[in-house]
């Protein structure tokens, strides 16, 4: 049978249109003003665990082009323009995520805003959410906070800023871990991704902030504690919904990182991309002081509906596309 | 040498090296976070000794292939070391030890159809047909309306199996027995 057809029920039409409608309706109450930028641009993200779509090449000099993992570095182009806070609902495309949690074209709502730091953007995450819930007439408890430190305490009784490499190895081995030897940032994601979240699955709303610092990416590092930095996530039920940080304004520090993550790819044999440098040119020209955020909007529609797997609220699945 | 599988080619059935020992993937879940290394968390079953474990590897990994095959060969017959199988269609002929047959003996008949897993051309695993007809060579005579056992009572097989018959099935008769669960089905016409 050729499975032409919408693979959903087509409630999850309305339900999209409905979610899309009230987050709109959210923001223009706040004054945040909707942009579209750029689905295909010359330059590429090059963060170490993202793979780019590349097509044929926008400007004559350039062999390629590519299509955007995520509206981030148009987004600090606008702020860093004077734009004010501004959100986009994005379509974002990234090869080789292909599971029941993930789609490789899926839709990102990525929000700025200025002066605000990492714990009140967390706030408006959290407003967002629950509002939403309202609307879906979905029950949910209150949100947690909690600091990746504390959680590791919690969960994998071991504090991750201080345990020595030797120990972190033991623990993933112990924990089913099979394999070459894990740097210290893979051994905290395999906890995390392997180990932690799925003891989350009862577990409602929960945000986890201070992420390690070397998982800043645009992230700015924590005064309070330098082993960690102003990033968060938002988890629903053990499943990742968000990601935010207290936005990086080193233009410096930032070319760093971006060139860590190119040599760290190279050494990796993965492909590597031009960095941005017109969003470098916009830190340095200066960025505000703002944070922001990115919501995977048919994870958030799968938790709101409560469907099993994305393929449940996407109707044509890439593989059917 | 028979290669190597990346953890994308990962999917159910597919026979890896773990441990030493070839196992067959049973369920394989990739966990992708948005920022981070991705993993896959394998459950996978030893072969030799059917045991399920949990393992992850780092998305992207290379892993030893297991050559491992599944053939269906015919049951000639056993001495005090080994219990030989031959291929029907090559007419190739295997020893399994009694290691790679294990409980499974009491259920092999001189002639049935067995499923043999091979690794590296050596039988490790030894699958009985799921129902066998074999003949009861011991039982007590059923006495009509005895209860006391339930309703049935032990029979020896021909194989050395032991399983239970209703009361009015006489020593002599040939059953159908479920290799499973090792359970009486019905009697056999003859």
């Amino acid at each position: 049978m050729d499975n032409w057809s919408f693979q959903s029920p087509l409630v999850r039409l309305q339900q999209r249109a409905f979610l899309l409608a009230e987050i709109r309706r959210f923001f223009a109450q706040r004054e945040v003003l909707e942009v579209q930028t750029p689905v295909i641009s010359s330059a590429a993200n090059c963060d170490r665990h993202i793979e780019v779509f590349s097509t044929s090449a926008i400007h004559p000099e350039r062999d390629k082009a590519f299509l955007r993992t995520s509206p981030e570095f148009f987004h600090k182009r606008l702020l860093a323009s004077g734009s004010g806070d501004i959100y986009e609902i994005a379509p974002v495309f990234r090869r080789e995520e292909n599971t029941s949690l993930h789609n490789p074209e899926f839709t990102l709502l990525e929000w700025y805003r200025l002066d605000f730091d990492m714990e009140q953007l967390m706030a408006e995450v959290q407003a967002l959410f629950h509002m939403l819930a309202g609307h879906f007439n979905l029950v949910v408890k209150d949100t947690r906070s909690i600091s990746y430190q504390d959680l590791f305490v919690q969960h994998a009784d071991f504090d991750p800023f201080h345990i020595s490499d030797e120990e972190l190895q033991t623990y993933c081995n112990t924990h089913g871990y099979q394999g070459a030897l894990l740097s210290r940032s893979e051994a905290l994601d395999f906890i995390f991704g392997v180990i932690i979240q799925p003891k989350l699955a009862e577990v409602d709303g929960l945000m986890v902030y201070h992420f390690p610092v070397e998982q800043a990416a645009l992230a700015q590092v924590n005064p309070d504690l330098p082993k960690s930095c102003l990033r968060f996530e938002f988890l629903f039920r053990g499943i990742e919904l968000a990601n935010g940080y207290q936005e990086l304004q080193d233009a410096e520090l930032q070319r760093q990182r971006f060139e860590d993550d190119v040599s760290w790819r190279n050494s990796h044999q993965k492909d590597t991309h031009p960095l941005d440098n017109h969003l470098l040119s916009a830190l340095k020209s200066g960025l505000p002081a703002c944070s922001g955020v990115a919501v995977g909007i048919d994870r958030l529609l799968m938790c709101l509906v409560g469907a099993e797997d994305i393929k449940n609220v996407l109707g044509f699945h890439a593989l059917n596309s | 040498m028979s290669g190597t599988y990346t953890t994308s080619q990962f999917k159910n059935g597919l026979k890896i090296m773990l441990d030493g020992d070839p196992c067959s993937i049973v369920e394989n879940q990739e966990v992708k976070p948005g920022k981070g290394q991705a993993f896959n968390r394998v459950k996978v079953r030893n072969l030799k000794t059917g045991r399920v474990i949990e393992r992850t590897f780092k998305s992207g990994e290379k892993v030893d292939a297991a050559d491992v095959m599944e053939t269906e060969m015919q049951f000639l017959y056993s001495d005090s070391d080994f219990y030989h199988f031959m291929d029907t269609e090559s007419f190739e002929q295997f020893q399994a030890s009694k290691e790679a047959v294990g409980d499974q003996h009491i259920w092999l008949k001189e002639q049935d159809m067995c499923m043999i897993t091979l690794w590296d051309n050596v039988p490790i695993l030894v699958t009985p047909p799921n129902f066998v007809e074999l003949t009861i060579t011991e039982t007590d005579p059923g006495v009509r309306g005895d209860t006391s056992g339930g309703g049935s009572k032990p029979a020896t097989l021909e194989t050395g199996a032991v399983v239970n018959v209703p009361l009015f099935v006489p020593q002599g008769e040939v059953i159908k027995v479920d290799t499973r669960s090792g359970e009486y089905v019905n009697r056999v016409k003859t």
